[in-house]
């Protein structure tokens, strides 16, 4: 289980240093145009694959999964809040999956 | 005075309340999650309380469950919190130039996409005693919901559980649609990567060799680049990072 522990210290070393070295040691603007475009879509891409297709297997079954996937594209779509999406879109999968 | 007064602190910790809030909740499902996957609710904590970040620590699991490579946990992080550095970037523009190392070495700790999006907005300076008090509450939040929520996890229901497996693709989704309506870029952008991620997760070939984390870097890489060759922004830095993401 100590293998465990050495992941977390890991991923919290890399994490570290990718927050703590541009604040100390960059001091002037970014100028390229193509690092900055590509670090503007990088979140934007790796929440999406994150997204999909794991979202359909995040609950027990894949009906309530989609309903609650379909309910956060809605409702996001609409500019809800954070909780408002996240909170109604498992409402939606416990409610489907009552009758399930 | 550049380090700032108590009265930032105080100020820093009353405008991270709704940050906190939210981070319970995303870490409650980060807690259930890890805790289904058998870590402890000590390394749940301790997790949620070295890291603080969402994608990054939710990906990891993946990773942890099947005790895959540490090359590739590094490489999943380094990728997935790449943004954190160019918020980084920017945060070090609004501080004084005469604050220390040190200072600065401690608000790096707090770089999240909420933090950030507060330290941003915040008029004039930045000093380093606000940004401690929205590290402090912000962070609070985030350990305290994963402690609940891996403990919680191991007396829940299955049918509850089951149900907040969705609350982290629900925050996601709340994150990147909204700017879909604003930019065709990141419409286009968030299609083909989940298009492309889907790719990878059924193709008989590429779905065997390709673990998720190998999958969620290589969808990033090719579609990030594609799109900044493709649609590259021309707008200062400030209004891309502030007008873009959270979490």
């Amino acid at each position: 289980m100590s293998r465990v522990y050495l992941y977390i210290i890991l991923m919290a070393v890399v994490t570290y240093l990718i927050r703590a070295l541009p604040l100390t040691l960059i001091r002037r603007e970014i100028k390229s145009e193509f690092v900055k475009s590509f670090l503007y879509y990088v979140p934007y891409a790796t929440l999406s694959a994150m997204t999909f297709p794991s979202i359909l297997g995040a609950t027990d079954h894949l009906y309530s999964s989609i309903a609650g996937f379909a309910v956060a594209l809605i409702l996001a779509f609409n500019n809800r809040s954070l909780l408002t999406v996240a909170g109604l879109s498992c409402l939606t999968a416990f409610v489907v999956e009552l009758f399930l | 005075m550049k380090i700032g007064s108590f009265e930032d602190f105080k100020e820093g910790c009353r405008d991270a309340i709704p940050i906190c809030l939210g981070y319970i909740a995303v870490s409650f499902a980060f807690g259930i999650e890890a805790s289904k996957i058998g870590m402890t609710t000590f390394q749940a904590a301790m997790t949620s309380l070295l890291n603080v970040t969402s994608a990054g620590q939710f990906s990891a699991l993946e990773i942890i469950a099947r005790n895959g490579s540490f090359v590739e946990l590094a490489i999943l992080q380094l990728i997935i919190n790449l943004r954190y550095m160019l918020m980084s970037a920017a945060l070090s523009q609004k501080l004084d130039p005469q604050v220390s190392t040190l200072h600065r070495m401690g608000i790096s700790y707090g770089v999240t996409d909420e933090i950030f999006g507060l330290s941003v907005l915040k008029k004039g300076k930045l000093y380093p005693a606000y940004s401690y008090g929205l590290i402090v509450t912000s962070v609070f939040g985030w350990v305290l919901g994963t402690s609940l929520g891996a403990f919680s996890g191991q007396i829940m229901p299955q049918r509850l559980i089951s149900c907040l497996g969705l609350a982290i693709y629900g925050m996601f989704i709340a994150i990147i649609i909204p700017d879909t309506r604003k930019s065709r870029a990141v419409m286009v952008v968030v299609i083909s990567a989940m298009a492309l991620s889907t790719v990878f997760a059924y193709v008989p070939f590429l779905s065997e060799r390709i673990s998720a984390g190998f999958r969620i870097i290589i969808v990033t890489v090719c579609v990030a680049a594609a799109a900044a060759v493709i649609s590259p922004k021309r707008n200062t830095e400030e209004d891309n990072i502030a007008g873009g993401e959270s979490a």
